[in-house]
C-alpha cells in the first residue's frame, strides 16, 4: 500500500470538505474492493476519507411502499433487517448470497453500486425494482445511474446518501456464482411492479455492465411463469467471455436464472 | 492401546498455539537491524534482460541494496539444481537449461526473479523496486504443451533442442505390442491432467542472517525438509559448508510439496545477507505464490488399454507430455516418471505395459511434486481408462474392475513396483456397501424425474509412498537417500525427547510420534515432546513428503526407542536384582514380569544419570538413536465412490454422497488420518472441479490470484463417508502404510467418473466447471 492519509468524517458536510481540500481522495466506504486494490498498489489515493461513522448513512426505513436503505448499511445488517425480510424479501436472499460472511460484515449497499462491478449483485436489484439513487445532491434513477463498466453517474466528490426501492408485487433474483470470486458469473433479477410492469435486469453477463433483459420481460409480461421462458432465446452478442464462462453459457444462463427467479417469487 | 497410545483419536498438542494464534512463523521472527527484500520479477514470458538501472532506487530513504542476477552469478553462488537424474531411451542424459537465482539475461517465465531491493522495511524496498528500471527485449514465448513440441516453437534453452528435456520409456514395448495384436478389444483415451497452484495457507518466507565474526549463516525458511535445504545448499548452492549453515524451519503452514524445494529467494536471502552485513527478510504475498511455487501435475495424454474376450487386462500403453515450465525443479524429473509410469498398473493384474514419457519446458511456472505427486496422474489415467472400459465393453465399472483385480500378493508388476500386500475387493466392497451400490439405479430414476441428472463414479486407486529404499531410488537415479533418522533422549527425571528428521507442517507428528511412545512405555504423552525442523538440534533428517514420515520416520522412532528400552531393562533389572529377559514395560514401571517388583520409569532414568548403581561397564545416561531404511516402498490403496447430481440447465454438479474406503494399515490416530483423508479428497475434488492453473498462449498467467483461481471452499464438498480396510504393512514393524496423499489421488476420477455418468458423454476435462459441463451436455 502506498502511504495515504485517513480521515474518519462525522457528517456528510465533513466529508464533501474534506473532499474539497485533498488532491486525489477517494471515499472509503465498506472497503472491500478499495482496501484490496490500494494493497495491490493498483490505487494510491492521497486522503481517504471514511463514511463509516456517519450516522445518517446508516439505517433501513419502510414507508408506505417505498424500502429506503441508507446507503452506509452493510450486507450484513440489510440481510438481518425485519423491514427489508418483509417488504422486498428477495434483497434480503441477494444478501444473502453475496460475498462470504466476512464480505458481508462490512460492505455496504452504497459502496457496491459507486463501484460497479459487472459482476456485482446489488445493480441487477435496484435496475429491476426501477430503484432511485439519493445523494448529498439529487436523486437519480437507476437507469441513469449505472453507466457501464465501473462507470456511474456519481460526479466528483458527490456521495449516494441512501437507495429507494419501490416495494413490487413479486421479485426474485437467482444468481450462478462465479466459483473462485463468488460475484455473479451471472445473476438475474425478475420484478413486477404494483402497476404490473415487468422488469429484468442481469448482472455479470454483459460486456456493458448490469442490464434489462428486454426479451425476457416481453415474454414475462405476456405470461409471468418460468415455462413462459422456455422458446425465448438470448443472443450471446456482447456478453462477457473468460476462463469460467463462455459467452454462449452467460446467455444460457440469463434464461436459466430467470426462470429461476421467476420460480422463487412466486 | 491406551488412552492415548496407537490406534486411539487422541486431540492435537500443536492444535493449542495454532488456534491461539501463537505459532511461530517465518514472518513472526523479528532480528536485530533486519532488512527486508523485495524481488523485481519479470512481467514477460520470455524476455532478454538488457539493462538494469537502480541509480534512482539507491537514491531512496531507507535502501540499503539493489542487486542483480549478474551480481550472484559474478559471485558465483551455484545454479538450482535438478535432483534426479533421469535417462532418455536413446541413453543420453536428460537435457537440462541453467537456473540461476536471479535471471541476469534471460528471463523465461512471468515472475522470473532479476534483481532484489534491500532496504529497512517491506514497503520501503517495495517503493524502491518501483523506481528501479528494467530494459527487457522481448523474446516469442510457449506455454502450451503441444505448442512447445512443434516445429518452429520459441526455444527456452539451447541445451535442450526442441524443448524437450527427455524422452523416458519403461516397460516392455514387444509384449505390450503382441498383447494389443491379440486383444479382443481395444480402449483409448486422451486425457489431461491439469496444471494446479498448491497455495499452502501461509506464503513461503525466508530470514538469512549471517554472523561475520563465526562465518555463519542461519536461515529461517519454511521448509519440508530443512537438513535437505542445507545439504543442497551447501553441497551445490557454495553459500557456505554444512557446519557453517543452520536452517531452521518453525512453524510452517503447509506445503503439499511446495516447500521441498529450495528456491532462489532464500539462496538470494543467504547471499544478500552477507553482502549487506545485516540479517535478510523475505515473505512471500500471494501473487508472487502463484508465480513462484513450484506447481503440480500439467500432462496430456494418450493411452490405450487391451482387453481379451473375458474382459480381462492384457496390455497398456501411454504416452504422456509433461509440462515441466521454464525450469527443472528440484525433483520435477522423477515425478512424470519414476513416481507416475510406475503406478501405471493400478490395482490390476496387467501383463505387459509399455509407458514412454516426454519432458517439455515451457515459458512458464517451474512444475514439480504437489500432493501425490505423479501418482495422481497414472490413478486418474487408469481410473478414467477403466470407466471408459466398462462403457464400451457393457459391463459394470465394479464388476470389471474385479475381474482384473490383483488378489495374489506380493505382486510384482511390469513397472517395476513390487505390491506387498492389500485386499482390494475389500475396500470395494466397503465402499459400495457405504453408498448403497446396488440401490443407485433406482435413485437415478427418481433424480431424472426431478430434472437431474444423476451419476455414480468409482475409483480404485493405488500409491507407492514411503519411497524407499535408498539403495534402489538411487540406482534409478536419485540424488538423495530416502531413509529416516531418530534419537530418543531420556532426561534425567524421565521425561522424553524425540529428535525426528521428519518435519510437521500440519501433519500432527507433536501427537502422533508421542502417541508411538505413550504406547510402549505407558507414560502420558504430556511427558513426551518432538523436536524437528532445526539442523542444530536433529543431526539429519530427509523430511515430510510422499507420506513417509509414519512409516519411515516414525519406524525410525521406533527403532531409537527399543535400544533405549533395552538400555533401560538393563539397569531396571540391576536395580531389581532381576534377570533381564525378566523386565516387562507396563504403565509407566518396569516390572519383574509375574511378581509385584517395580521400578518407575523416571527412576530408571534418574538411575542411568547419576550412574551410582549401573551394571558393571554400562556408559551412563539414556539416549539412543537409529537410522531406519525400509526395505520396500508401501502401498496404501483403495476405493472412493462419488453420487452426485449435474443440475441440466447451469451444469453445476451437486454432491449426493463421496464414500471413501482406505487401507492405510495401522492407524496411529485416527482422527489424524481422517483430517489428512478430508484434507487429500478437498484437493482432489478441487482438481476435478475447480482448480485450474491457466496460461494465455504468451505465458502471461491468468489465474495469479483467489478472484480467478478457484481454490475449493468448504460449501463446495460434501460431508465424507470414510471407513478403512486394513490389511497390515509388512515392510515395517508397525504396519502402517501411510495416508498424506490418497485423498488427492484418488478423488479426482471418482468425481469425473460419476460425472461423465452422468451425463452421458465420457470426454470431459477437468476441471468440470459448470460451463464445460453444461457444453459437453450441450455439444452435437
Amino acid at each position: 500500500m502506498y502511504q495515504t492519509t485517513y480521515h474518519r468524517p462525522s457528517s456528510i458536510d465533513e466529508a464533501v470538505s474534506l473532499f474539497g481540500k485533498s488532491s486525489e481522495a477517494k471515499f472509503l466506504a465498506g472497503g472491500q474492493t478499495l482496501l484490496p486494490v490500494m494493497k495491490q498498489r493498483l490505487a494510491g489515493p492521497s486522503d481517504v476519507i471514511d463514511l463509516g461513522k456517519i450516522k445518517e448513512l446508516q439505517g433501513v426505513e419502510l414507508s408506505g411502499d417505498v424500502l429506503t436503505i441508507k446507503a452506509g448499511t452493510t450486507y450484513f445488517d440489510i440481510m438481518q433487517n425485519a423491514d427489508v425480510n418483509k417488504a422486498i424479501p428477495a434483497i434480503a436472499y441477494l444478501t444473502s448470497v453475496l460475498g462470504d460472511p466476512a464480505v458481508r460484515y462490512r460492505g455496504t449497499i452504497g459502496g457496491s453500486i459507486a463501484n460497479n462491478d459487472p459482476a456485482a449483485d446489488y445493480p441487477a436489484a435496484l435496475l429491476a425494482l426501477g430503484a432511485t439513487v439519493k445523494t448529498n445532491k439529487r436523486s437519480i434513477s437507476a437507469e441513469d445511474f449505472f453507466q457501464g463498466l465501473f462507470t456511474t453517474a456519481l460526479e466528483d466528490g458527490e456521495i449516494i446518501t441512501a437507495v429507494s426501492f419501490p416495494v413490487p408485487a413479486k421479485a426474485g433474483y437467482e444468481k450462478m456464482r462465479h466459483p473462485a470470486s463468488r460475484f455473479a458469473l451471472t445473476a438475474v433479477f425478475v420484478a413486477q411492479t404494483k402497476s404490473g410492469e415487468i422488469r429484468v435486469a442481469a448482472t455479470g453477463a454483459s460486456q456493458s455492465g448490469v442490464m434489462r433483459v428486454g426479451a425476457i420481460e416481453a415474454a414475462l409480461k405476456a405470461n409471468w411463469s418460468p415455462s413462459a421462458l422456455d422458446n425465448v432465446s438470448i443472443p450471446a452478442s456482447g456478453l462477457l467471455a473468460d476462463i469460467h464462462g463462455t459467452a454462449e453459457y452467460r446467455a444460457n444462463l440469463i434464461k436459466v436464472m430467470a426462470q429461476r427467479a421467476v420460480a422463487a417469487a412466486g | 492401546m491406551g488412552v492415548e497410545g496407537i490406534g486411539a483419536r487422541v486431540v492435537r498438542k500443536e492444535d493449542k498455539r495454532f488456534i491461539t494464534g501463537k505459532g511461530r512463523y517465518v514472518d513472526d521472527i523479528k532480528l536485530q537491524g533486519m532488512t527486508h527484500a523485495h524481488f523485481i520479477r519479470s512481467p514477460h514470458a520470455h524476455a532478454k534482460v538488457k539493462k538494469i538501472d537502480s541509480s534512482a532506487a539507491l537514491k531512496m530513504p531507507g535502501v540499503v541494496a539493489v542487486l542483480t542476477g549478474q551480481e550472484i552469478v559474478d559471485d558465483k553462488v551455484g545454479n538450482l539444481i535438478c535432483g534426479w537424474a533421469i535417462t532418455s531411451k536413446d541413453g543420453s542424459p536428460m537435457k537440462m537449461g541453467a537456473w540461476p537465482a536471479m535471471a541476469p539475461e534471460t528471463v523465461r517465465f512471468v515472475g522470473q526473479a532479476v534483481a532484489v531491493v534491500i532496504a529497512d522495511s517491506k514497503n520501503l524496498a517495495r517503493d524502491a523496486a518501483e523506481a528501479v528500471v528494467v530494459d527487457y527485449e522481448e523474446l516469442p514465448a510457449v506455454a502450451d504443451i503441444h505448442a512447445a513440441i512443434k516445429a518452429g516453437a520459441p526455444q527456452l534453452h539451447p541445451e535442450a533442442p526442441g524443448n524437450q528435456v527427455y524422452d523416458w520409456v519403461i516397460g516392455d514395448e514387444g509384449a505390450t505390442d503382441a498383447a494389443f495384436a491379440k486383444a479382443a478389444n481395444v480402449v483409448k483415451l486422451d486425457v489431461t491432467n491439469n496444471r494446479l497452484a498448491p497455495n499452502a495457507m501461509e506464503p513461503r518466507a525466508a530470514i538469512a542472517d549471517y554472523d561475520a565474526a563465526e562465518e555463519h549463516f542461519t536461515l529461517y525458511t519454511t521448509s519440508q525438509n530443512p537438513h535437505v535445504a542445507r545439504l543442497v545448499l551447501s553441497a551445490f548452492y557454495n553459500i557456505a559448508p554444512e557446519h557453517k549453515l543452520r536452517v531452521i524451519a518453525p512453524d510452517v503452514g503447509g506445503g503439499f510439496g511446495s516447500k521441498i524445494f529450495i528456491y532462489p529467494e532464500e539462496m538470494v536471502a543467504l547471499w544478500a545477507s552477507k553482502k549487506v552485513g545485516r540479517p535478510v527478510k523475505w515473505t512471500g504475498d500471494r501473487t508472487e505464490a502463484f508465480l513462484t511455487d513450484a506447481h503440480g501435475r500439467d500432462h496430456v495424454t494418450h493411452a490405450e488399454m487391451a482387453f481379451d474376450a473375458n474382459n480381462k487386462i492384457t496390455g497398456l500403453k501411454v504416452k504422456t507430455y509433461a509440462n515441466f515450465g521454464a525450469y527443472m525443479s528440484l525433483f520435477s524429473s522423477s515425478v512424470p516418471t519414476y513416481l507416475y509410469a510406475t503406478l501405471l498398473s493400478g490395482q490390476y493384474n496387467i501383463p505387459a505395459i509399455h509407458a514412454e514419457v516426454v519432458g517439455v519446458y515451457t515459458n512458464t511456472t517451474p512444475v514439480d511434486a504437489y500432493r501425490g505427486a505423479g501418482r495422481p496422474e497414472a490413478s486418474y489415467l487408469i481410473e478414467r481408462l477403466m470407466e471408459t472400459a466398462a462403457r464400451q465393453l457393457k459391463v459394470d465399472p465394479a464388476q470389471l474392475r474385479r475381474t482384473n483385480f490383483i488378489t495374489q500378493f506380493p505382486h510384482q508388476t511390469p513397472v517395476i513396483m513390487a505390491y506387498d500386500t492389500g485386499d482390494f475387493n475389500a475396500s470395494l466392497d466397503a465402499a459400495m456397501k457405504a453408498i448403497d451400490y446396488a440401490g443407485f439405479a433406482a435413485r437415478k430414476a427418481k433424480a431424472k424425474a426431478d430434472g437431474k441428472l444423476r451419476g455414480i463414479g468409482v475409483s480404485c486407486y493405488i500409491e507407492a509412498c514411503g519411497i524407499a529404499p535408498s539403495k534402489a531410488v538411487g540406482s534409478l537415479g536419485a540424488g538423495v537417500g530416502l531413509w529416516e533418522s531418530a534419537e530418543v533422549r531420556v532426561n534425567p527425571v524421565g521425561t522424553i525427547e524425540i529428535l525426528t528428521g521428519s518435519h510437521s507442517h500440519g501433519q500432527g507428528h507433536e501427537t502422533t510420534f508421542c502417541q508411538l511412545v505413550a504406547d510402549r512405555l505407558g507414560v502420558p504423552i504430556s511427558q513426551v515432546s518432538i523436536v524437528h525442523g532445526d539442523t542444530d538440534k536433529v543431526q539429519f533428517g530427509m523430511g515430510t513428503y510422499g507420506s513417509r514420515s509414519a512409516a519411515v520416520g516414525l519406524t525410525a522412532i521406533l527403532k531409537a526407542m527399543e535400544k533405549m528400552e533395552s538400555k533401560a531393562k538393563k539397569i531396571a533389572a540391576h536395580a531389581l536384582e532381576a534377570s533381564e529377559g525378566d523386565i516387562v514395560i507396563e504403565n509407566g514401571e518396569f516390572k519383574v514380569a509375574g511378581t509385584d517388583k517395580a521400578i518407575a520409569f523416571p527412576m530408571v532414568a534418574l538411575a542411568a544419570y547419576t550412574a551410582h548403581n549401573l551394571p558393571d561397564g554400562m556408559e551412563p545416561g539414556l539416549k539412543e538413536s537409529a537410522f531406519y531404511d525400509p526395505s520396500n516402498f508401501t502401498f496404501p490403496a483403495g476405493a472412493y465412490i462419488c453420487e452426485l447430481e449435474v443440475d441440466p440447465g447451469t451444469g453445476k454438479t451437486s454432491f449426493v454422497n463421496f464414500v471413501a474406503a482406505d487401507d492405510f494399515g495401522r492407524l496411529i490416530n485416527p482422527m489424524i488420518v481422517e483430517g489428512q483423508v478430508h484434507g487429500g479428497l478437498a484437493q482432489g475434488i478441487g482438481q476435478a472441479l475447480l482448480e485450474h492453473a491457466i496460461y494465455d498462449a504468451n505465458g502471461q498467467p491468468v489465474t495469479a490470484s483467489f478472484m480467478d483461481y478457484s481454490m475449493p471452499r468448504a460449501d463446495d464438498l460434501p460431508s465424507f463417508n470414510l471407513s478403512h480396510t486394513t490389511t497390515l504393512c509388512p515392510g515395517n514393524p508397525l504396519g502402517i502404510k501411510g495416508c498424506g496423499e490418497a485423498g488427492a489421488i484418488g478423488a479426482s476420477a471418482a468425481v469425473i467418473n460419476a460425472i461423465t455418468d452422468a451425463i452421458g458423454k465420457n470426454n470431459l476435462e477437468m476441471p468440470a466447471t459448470p460451463d464445460r459441463v453444461w457444453r459437453t451436455i450441450h455439444a452435437a
